[in-house]
């Protein structure tokens, strides 16, 4: 689709980093040492919702190898103010709450007291000798449990804040927001047909493979320095300094290779603590989560509930849409419910929306980020009205998907008027796909298609570049690497510059060595920070021609650089060549790129998934599966397919197997993976990528992020394929194989077969 | 009662003193400083912190280190020769068959083990026999088309013997 002029951008090169991911050099989290290090442990609440009346520490203190211990009591106390996290803010008292438990727990595996001690077991020990009393509470798990009159209240100095403003009614939501275009009541009025359904989605985990793990040492200076694996080092600085109540310039944070984060490694967890225990100790203190801790003790996706009400005209076009989306924000306020409202009907072109929007506190882990924070429930819940609409109506899903497709200057009810999008290719692409069109034979066997949307965001990134003697450059950004950005982030330099992209040796640079970048998150890294690398190279470009006009003479106005080459009044002199003379033109070229764009070009996608049911088990099989989506430009097409697979992989995941298994008093049944369940190869099929490209016009390659929209489609397409597979509609995540067979069950159990969709108002 | 193992650990003979019931894996990062083995659950569940022992997959989680003992132990680090990487790490290098890069060494020695075994594997001898290495970054399409990529290398370089 690209006219591709270029000649780095959209190949296919090596990673820069690749070497040391498969020869096991490259340095995570946990591979940090330093001489004389301590190792951590934190002791963590057996309870879901508890007073804390005592924490005795003595006998941990006592025990042999233990060089330090801390609760709550050892964070400092500050006056209250928001600080920003990186996808949104919190207030101080939540996150310093969130790092050790004050007067309260309000969730198993919320951190109580930490130990240091010479080795990590004998932290642990010491760790179990700690005596806390509690008074334990009711607890409230759903957003149906914690809205309830009389339910049990979670953060007793909460208030519900009501369209904007504050109402000083205490209970457990703490916002209820709404988004209104148009007359949706009109609207569902000249609707021939209008289906309603209710939806509920667990609680599912990012599931990265690396735990989180830190190393911090409070040195003597009163630096704290920190090495660890995170999304974001500048925000790793700024959350550690807040909760210790120092400047920034007094905390340093080296960015370590990460394993993975999706969302979840974006909130600190580890960093004070560790810090604390290193300035009573006086040595460095490690500490690595189990995978135990990692569920209980980190933010998981929220649960949801939600209502979706869609009306149509018989030609197919959808006249309005209501949403109730309610999501549970764990422990503390911000369920990602914000952005799941900005999706959950951005792909459609509607003239009357509301959207009412709960964030609603509970007794589970503070939630975070998990790619397209919020929309992925909420498009399981709208594609799947969508589906049951086009069936009712008599129209191919894609069709009717088509005919009502959102496209530039479609106005979102949250407020955005949509600038060139590509919501129509990418559903022109799934239609005109092979995949589409072939034949699913045999029986329990369905087709199901969704789209989502993700917004995707700019936000601020440095970068600099210095050139070598050689001709070769040094690119040193502030983007921790999750994917391969080292290399995409290079690619673009190397494009604007005329270099290949091995020419360019990229780092990732810590917070004392490169300007503040924000997190690697929100689609954001190879749009802005390799928009910030295309400025550093400009500004190199621009330097170059000024020592090119001193050479020869003249003015660096008449310098023109194509491809590599110089060139001014019929002389020209390559980029290398010139790139050995700076010593003689006035010494080092260092080219700066900072940016903070604000019109990220949000990216579509689109999923075709074909399962096979299993009557006698429950179990849903994906046979086939196609994802879609809209890169902008894509500059490594390998790693646009990546991202498309992963995220697919998760999202089918989601919808069948993943779920906090939560008793009655709140504790996680399965926070292992031998109970939590994640899709393995066998589970899977090949999963087939289509990239589409509609150039984002602002950015200098077109590039949209790639990142986060892939995961919104699968639940829904997957559940629209077990509805074609046995005429069972599930409105419930995960559809594993007991709500399977539930719902077969309840079909059977129903006169006449009992069809799902009869109460739609036709 | 801390005791002395010897262990054979990529080639090199060592001997450690601990507890015989820690986890090999704990040895093999903390006492012998072989960081390129990982840690993912500590249940066998993820495989990320596989190694060879004797030529075989094994979780070294699950491994205690005094059942280690006296086995020929290869971890990531051991895999490359004389500074050429073994053509699976190639493979996994060429096909770009990583993002975080976290479950790669777990998914190279497992592959190297495979392909010790059978040669030539077919499509569904490799998911097969990789179907519980945990992704969750690439969702396992690129890791297969490395195998297999790492499998026809294999071959191609035993027709160049013949």
């Amino acid at each position: 689709m690209s006219e591709s002029t270029y000649a780095v951008v959209g190949t296919r090169p090596p990673r820069h980093d690749a070497t040391d991911k498969v020869t096991g050099r490259a340095h995570y989290g946990a591979d940090f040492q330093l001489t004389g290090m301590l190792h951590g442990f934190i002791l963590r609440s057996p309870h879901a919702h508890a007073a804390i009346r005592r924490i005795d520490v003595s006998k941990a203190e006592a025990f042999p190898g233990v060089k330090a211990v801390v609760t709550s009591a050892d964070l400092p106390e500050s006056p209250e103010q928001m600080v920003d996290i990186g996808e949104g803010a919190m207030p101080l008292s939540y996150i310093r709450g969130n790092m050790l438990a004050r007067s309260k727990v309000l969730y198993k595996g919320h951190a109580v007291a930490a130990v240091a001690a010479v080795s990590p077991h004998v932290a642990e020990e010491a760790a179990s000798l700690i005596e806390v009393d509690y008074d334990v509470l009711p607890c409230a798990l759903t957003v149906e449990d914690a809205m309830r009159d009389g339910a049990p209240v979670i953060l007793p100095d909460l208030r519900t804040k009501e369209f904007g403003e504050q109402t000083g009614r205490p209970g457990n939501v703490a916002e209820h927001f709404r988004h209104v275009l148009g007359d949706a009541e009109n609207g569902f009025t000249e609707a021939d047909l209008v289906v309603e359904r209710e939806f509920r989605t667990a609680t599912v985990h990012q599931g990265y493979i690396e735990p989180h793990a830190t190393t911090v040492l409070w040195n003597e200076d009163g630096h704290v320095l920190v090495w660890c694996s995170s999304q974001g080092a500048f925000t790793v600085r700024k959350a550690t300094a807040a909760v210790l109540d120092l400047p920034v310039l007094r905390v340093s944070v080296t960015p370590l290779e990460i394993g993975g984060g999706f969302g979840g490694k974006i909130r600190i967890y580890l960093e004070p603590v560790a810090a604390l225990l290193s300035k009573k100790s006086g040595r460095p203190v490690k500490i690595v989560m189990s995978r135990q801790d990692v569920f209980e003790g980190t933010g998981p996706t929220p649960g949801s509930h939600m209502r979706i009400k869609m009306g149509a005209r018989k030609d197919g076009r959808i006249t309005a849409a209501q949403a109730y989306l309610a999501y549970e924000a764990g422990a503390y306020p911000g369920a990602m419910v914000a952005p799941g409202a900005m999706c959950v009907f951005a792909a459609y072109d509607i003239p009357n929306v509301v959207i009412d929007g709960y964030d609603v506190v509970v007794n589970k882990p503070s939630t975070a980020a998990y790619r397209a924070p919020g929309a992925t429930q909420a498009a399981f819940a709208t594609e799947s009205v969508v589906d049951e609409i086009a069936e009712n109506l008599g129209l191919d899903p894609v069709e009717f998907r088509l005919m009502n497709a959102a496209k530039e200057g479609t106005r979102r009810a949250d407020g955005p008027k949509f600038r060139r999008i590509g919501c129509v290719e990418v559903l022109e692409a799934m239609r005109n796909h092979p995949h589409y069109r072939a034949p699913l034979e045999g029986p329990n066997r369905g087709r199901g298609v969704a789209v989502g949307f993700w917004f995707n965001v700019g936000l601020a990134s440095s970068c600099t570049i210095s050139v070598n003697s050689d001709g070769t450059v040094n690119l040193l950004d502030g983007s921790v690497d999750l994917s391969g950005t080292r290399t995409s982030v290079s690619m673009q330099a190397a494009e604007t510059l005329g270099l290949r992209a091995e020419d360019v040796r990229p780092s990732v640079g810590d917070t004392d060595s490169i300007g503040f970048t924000e997190v690697t998150g929100g689609s954001r890294t190879t749009y802005a920070t390799g928009w910030a690398a295309v400025e550093a190279a400009r500004d190199v470009i621009g330097q170059m021609k000024e020592r090119a006009a001193l050479l020869w003479e003249t003015d660096a106005a008449s310098v023109e650089f194509d491809r590599g080459v110089f060139r001014a009044g019929g002389r020209s002199i390559t980029f290398q060549e010139l790139a050995a003379q700076l010593d003689e033109t006035g010494g080092p070229v260092v080219g700066r790129g900072a940016v903070n764009p604000s019109g990220a070009g949000g990216s579509f996608s689109g999923a075709i998934a074909d399962v096979e049911v299993d009557p006698e088990t429950g179990k849903v099989s994906v046979l086939r599966f196609t994802a879609v989506q809209d890169a902008g430009r894509a500059i490594h097409p390998s790693y646009v397919e990546g991202q498309m697979q992963g995220g697919s992989v998760q999202g089918i995941g989601w919808a069948l197997n993943e779920e906090y298994f939560m008793s009655a008093e709140g504790a996680m049944l399965n926070s292992s993976w031998l109970d939590y369940r994640m899709p393995t190869s066998l589970d899977l099929p090949m999963i087939d990528t289509v990239i589409v490209e509609v150039p984002d016009p602002e950015h200098p390659f077109g590039v949209r992020g790639v990142g986060e929209a892939n995961i919104v489609p699968p639940p829904a397409a997957v559940s629209n394929a077990v509805y074609r597979a046995t005429g069972v509609r599930l409105y419930r995540l995960p559809m594993n194989p007991v709500a399977v067979m539930e719902a077969l069950w309840q079909k059977e159990s129903e006169p006449g077969g009992g069809s799902l969709h009869s109460d739609a108002a036709a | 009662m801390d005791v002395t193992v010897d262990l054979n650990v990529n080639g090199r003979s060592t001997t450690v003193t601990t507890d015989p019931d820690r986890p090999l894996l704990d040895v093999l990062r903390e006492d012998l400083g072989l960081t390129g083995t990982k840690y993912g659950c500590g249940e066998g569940q993820c495989r990320t912190c596989t190694v060879l022992v004797d030529g075989r997959p094994v979780t070294s989680c699950l491994m205690t280190v005094s059942r280690a003992a006296g086995r020929k132990i290869v971890t990531i680090e051991g895999l490359a020769r004389e500074g050429g990487l073994h053509p699976v790490q190639e493979a996994f290098l060429s096909e770009g068959a990583m993002q975080c890069g976290y479950c790669v060494p777990g998914m190279i020695l497992n592959a190297a083990a495979l392909l010790e075994t059978n040669p030539d594997p077919s499509d569904e001898q490799i998911v097969e026999w990789m179907n519980g290495n945990l992704c969750r970054c690439c969702g396992y399409p690129k890791i297969v088309a490395a195998v297999r990529r790492a499998a026809a290398a294999g071959a191609l370089s035993r027709r160049g013997e013949r």
